[in-house]
């Protein structure tokens, strides 16, 4: 990919797939979105149709996390917390941390940002309240404090930068050079963790026409230019099961078969080989099986119950 | 905006009924622990109130639609939301511009109806937490007497028997701004003599890292189902500020894991206004505020709802 390519109109348009090519097993990946909130979840499937292992997860994490966690593709998780939101706690992560099945890596949330500002701006810290005096600084015993050189003295966390090898982000909308837009009311950290990593992948839910983006949202929605990005992804439900509104809700049934699939050993293969055997397709033909058969079973009970009177 | 701690709320009221006789108005204990949250975010004026929790969360709301109009509050994600509704002009005072408690019951505007006042993404709460324009109320999972509070994990770090939440923003919440805590269920479980993982600052340590580092520490109180704790000993002890009516103080000492400072006189937490409890019958109309109290609900001690 490179200017020729999007000068004739091609554009940095890619594959779920491609995307994991460029992706390799022991990489740093930051992932953006918040908790079960507008996560790439169509990327993270293709990463684990992809096999790659031993990663590094910085993230603002939810079931991302607990996708990867999951099926042991992670060595350690940089976070401040695992949640599903409407569901408090993220359930395979959960289950990994008491098995000591992933290392972790836990910080103040907005450590994590200050991380990913100060990686985006090239600085090797930035100076940070958060953590003094806790345990945070305990159980990061590779964390570092910083001394004020002026008058006032006052001694500060260092934040470490988070630099990434990749990030894979999920917008409402985008145009195939790269420039990305949100429509929903919160930018969360996507910006930052482009411009954190070497390689950035936006997926998207509808690419539209070049010049076109302004007429979905106002000027401020456009997060994302194309210099902080190098592939763009159409996945039309690639939040699912997670928020990505206007475009959609979290769908919390679907999220509450996700949790059930932590409930013990035996629950998660039989997720797995429902849920994420074949491509984005199958899954979100799975997806909408699973609803028609709620529905359906939703309908017998209603008759059954007229049935019985 | 101003740090100085709220002047005491909890001496007895004015016609106070007598002992074994029915609560004013029909009030729960839900109702109770309501407003001693909300007496929590007296005098913080125009800073942001980040309640966790349901009863936290009704509490901030009804601080705002009482005394303290000029609280700022969110739906949980990123916009602003101030009472009054879709005629309403939301400025400030209106309603309850008064500043007496309930004083806004009964003046025709409804306390359950919102509107959008302003958008607070992410971003911009974390600068909000740095800028020190805010006051949480969090859960805990484990409280220690110095007010150190723990909502990552139980056991070790390194491998715990129980992953909770993680530190979440306790750390820099504890370090920039005044802090609250909610405890629905008071006990030697959560009220501890050491917590397993210090996430959210408490006095001890506060004091250790010394100033200017810890100028901006304050916890303030801590609400329970039995009563209201606060930090004002001359080392900065866990203190017995009231407790709830029907609640013997011997109750609340049982059911500490610590020893409590106890003044000489202990008053009861107050009953809420019947303007106060005809606001909560519009912001809370299912009485949710109820569930939070009963055994085996969950989200007063592990959820982390994140603003």
């Amino acid at each position: 990919v490179d200017g020729t390519q999007a000068a004739r109109g091609d554009g940095i348009v890619m594959g779920l797939a491609d995307v994991a090519g460029r992706l390799e097993s022991g990489m740093t990946i930051g992932i953006g979105g918040w908790g079960s909130r507008r996560k790439p979840m169509a990327l993270v499937r293709a990463i684990l149709r992809a096999g790659l292992t031993g990663l590094t997860i910085v993230s603002y994490a939810g079931p991302d996390v607990g996708l990867l966690v999951a099926e042991g593709r992670v060595r350690r998780v940089v976070s401040g917390f695992a949640s599903l939101d409407s569901i408090a706690l993220e359930p395979h992560f959960r289950q990994a941390r008491q098995r000591g099945a992933v290392e972790f890596t836990e910080l103040d949330e907005g450590m994590l940002h200050w991380g990913l500002l100060a990686a985006a701006h090239r600085l090797p810290f930035l100076p940070m309240r958060a953590g003094l005096g806790t345990d945070v600084m305990r159980v990061n015993p590779d964390l570092r404090t910083v001394r004020s050189p002026y008058a006032d003295g006052e001694e500060f966390v260092a934040v470490p930068a988070l630099r990434l090898d990749a990030a894979l982000i999920h917008l409402n909308r985008a145009d195939r050079r790269g420039n990305g837009q949100y429509l929903g009311p919160d930018p969360y950290f996507d910006d930052l963790f482009c411009l954190a990593a070497d390689l950035a992948f936006m997926s998207c839910e509808a690419l539209v026409p070049a010049g076109r983006l302004l007429e979905s949202g106002p000027p401020q929605s456009l997060l994302v230019n194309r210099a902080m990005v190098h592939g763009v992804v159409e996945a039309p439900g690639g939040a699912h099961f997670t928020s990505c509104v206007p475009d959609y809700p979290r769908d919390e049934e679907f999220q509450a078969e996700y949790a059930a699939s932590a409930a013990g050993p035996e629950s998660w293969p039989g997720f797995r080989d429902r849920y994420l055997s074949g491509d984005e397709d199958d899954y979100q033909r799975a997806v909408r099986r699973f609803h028609r058969e709620r529905e359906a079973a939703q309908a017998g009970k209603t008759q059954a119950g007229a049935a019985s009177r | 905006m101003t740090g100085a701690p709220p002047a005491s709320p909890a001496g007895p009221a004015a016609g106070d009924p007598a002992p074994g006789d029915p609560a004013p108005g029909g009030a729960t204990l839900a109702d109770v622990c309501v407003v001693a949250c909300a007496e929590a975010w007296r005098g913080d004026g125009a800073i942001l109130a980040s309640p966790m929790g349901l009863i936290p969360t009704l509490g901030a709301r009804l601080a705002q639609l009482t005394f303290e109009p000029d609280l700022l509050l969110t739906d949980g994600e990123a916009y602003l939301l101030a009472p009054g509704g879709p005629g309403a002009s939301g400025g400030p005072g209106a309603p309850g511009g008064t500043g007496a408690p309930g004083s806004s019951g009964g003046t025709g505007a409804s306390g359950g109806e919102r509107v959008t006042e302003g958008w607070l993404p992410y971003r911009s709460v974390f600068t909000m937490v740095a800028a020190g324009r805010r006051h949480v109320m969090m859960g805990a999972s484990q409280l220690d007497r110095y007010g150190n509070q723990n909502i990552s994990c139980i056991g070790d770090w390194a491998r715990p028997k129980a992953q909770l939440l993680g530190v979440r923003g306790a750390p820099g919440n504890t370090i920039n701004h005044p802090v609250s805590y909610w405890v629905p269920r008071h006990s030697p479980r959560v009220l501890v003599e050491r917590v397993d993982l210090v996430c959210g600052l408490g006095y001890d340590r506060a004091a250790a890292l010394g100033p200017p580092g810890n100028r901006f520490h304050e916890v303030r109180l801590v609400v329970t189902n039995l009563a209201v704790l606060d930090f004002r000993t001359p080392d900065r002890a866990m203190r017995l500020r009231s407790v709830h009516p029907g609640v013997a103080v011997d109750d609340a000492l049982a059911a500490t894991g610590f020893p409590l400072a106890v003044p000489d006189q202990v008053p009861r937490t107050r009953w809420p206004t019947p303007g106060e409890l005809a606001l909560l019958k519009e912001i809370d109309p299912a009485g949710r505020r109820e569930q939070e109290l009963r055994p085996g609900s969950i989200s007063g001690n592990v959820k982390g709802t994140p603003k």
